[in-house]
């Protein structure tokens, strides 16, 4: 997303929310997943020092659409969505079939936008949070099926904050993480998980402009190459 | 806030013991019922992986404690009966406004248009 440029809300119909239509929903293609996400509205003034932008559609369709028939994550399971900001990946989850969804996020803007959201897909099977995930360690221990995230990555006076959202994740999932980092990181994060006994798999590689600091940098935005990792809990 | 959710939280303040943090109070102001497509294969595989005192005890709160037996029958794959009032609990019932009640320290966490606020006064941003 190209940083400051107000939304324009695309007026198409959407999908009701009949049982028929949802049954179906979890045979989505990804094109259709995709568009579906495109209707999701997203943050109208962004805040930089949190590293606030939306999942682009096509990322998280591809994200979910493999999650879900690749590795069965979403249908039926209690999913996170860390850092879960106007929700994209939380509304793409519950409209593939999770059991529960729940977001969060610490930003009270984010959050109305993400019930807002909720309730114009008519997704009835999501639920979201205020909170700073770094104060979750410990507490929530292994209370979800999944984690799916698109969480910080420390480039705003917060340095580190990937690899805390990471830890935190892995605390709560029961059987896998599926997570966006820096590919500049990768053999860094590969050193921790191994550290932690989880096993970590690049699942895709990615592109995407991030917003830049206004102040300092002549371009609106910044290309960065970008993992899909999975991490996992299984035996070596 | 859902009662599947409120299940999963538990309170953050400084200084609590072990498990003190939880489970969470309730005590709601506004309560809504939203219907929600029965699922019987993820309400079942739910049985094991809730708090089941602590879900009785927020059923009850809010008034839909004799919904639930006191601790699930064995069986209760096949119970569609069972599993219908567990679905209605888990996921129907939704606190829109209200206080979670952290039980060692009594702090509230204020619950509003359905989300919990789980912040702590240095956590704002």
């Amino acid at each position: 997303m190209q940083g400051e440029m107000p939304h324009v809300r695309q007026r198409a119909v959407r999908p009701g929310g009949s049982p028929i239509e949802k049954t179906n929903m979890k045979k989505l293609k990804l094109k259709e997943l995709e568009s579906r996400l495109q209707q999701v509205d997203v943050f109208e003034n962004p805040k930089l020092l949190l590293e606030q932008y939306p999942t682009r559609p096509h990322i998280a369709a591809c994200m979910l659409y493999t999650i879900h028939n690749t590795f069965d994550d979403i249908e039926n399971k209690v999913v996170a969505d860390l850092g879960c900001g106007c929700g994209v990946l939380s509304i793409g989850s519950a409209t593939l079939g999770a059991g529960l969804c729940v977001g969060f996020d610490v930003d009270t803007h984010a959050l109305e936008i993400f019930s807002r959201n909720a309730e114009e897909f008519e997704l009835t099977n999501i639920d979201v949070i205020q909170c700073n995930v770094c104060s979750l360690p410990d507490r929530m221990s292994k209370t979800f099926d999944t984690v799916i995230m698109n969480p910080p990555f420390g480039t705003k006076h917060n340095k580190g904050m990937d690899m805390v959202f990471l830890k935190v994740a892995l605390q709560m999932a029961r059987t896998a993480v599926y997570s966006l980092h820096k590919t500049s990181t990768r053999q860094h994060i590969q050193k921790k998980a191994d550290e932690w006994k989880v096993k970590m798999e690049v699942l895709a590689e990615l592109r995407y402009d991030l917003p830049a600091s206004y102040k300092f940098h002549k371009k609106k935005s910044v290309d960065i190459e970008v993992d899909f990792v999975r991490f996992s809990f299984e035996k070596f | 806030m859902k009662l599947l959710t409120h299940n999963l939280l538990t309170s953050h303040v400084r200084g609590l013991r072990p498990g003190g943090g939880y489970p969470l109070g309730i005590q709601a102001t506004e309560v809504k019922l939203s219907p929600v497509d029965f699922n019987a294969q993820f309400v079942a595989r739910m049985v094991p992986k809730v708090q089941w005192a602590a879900l009785l005890q927020a059923a009850q709160s809010l008034g839909h404690g004799s919904d639930l037996p006191p601790e699930p029958a064995p069986g209760y794959e096949s119970d569609e009966d069972f599993l219908r009032r567990l679905h209605h609990v888990l996921l129907e019932v939704e606190v829109v406004e209200g206080i979670l009640r952290c039980p060692d320290s009594g702090h509230e966490f204020p619950i509003t248009k359905g989300i919990p606020n789980m912040l702590l006064a240095e956590e704002e941003t």
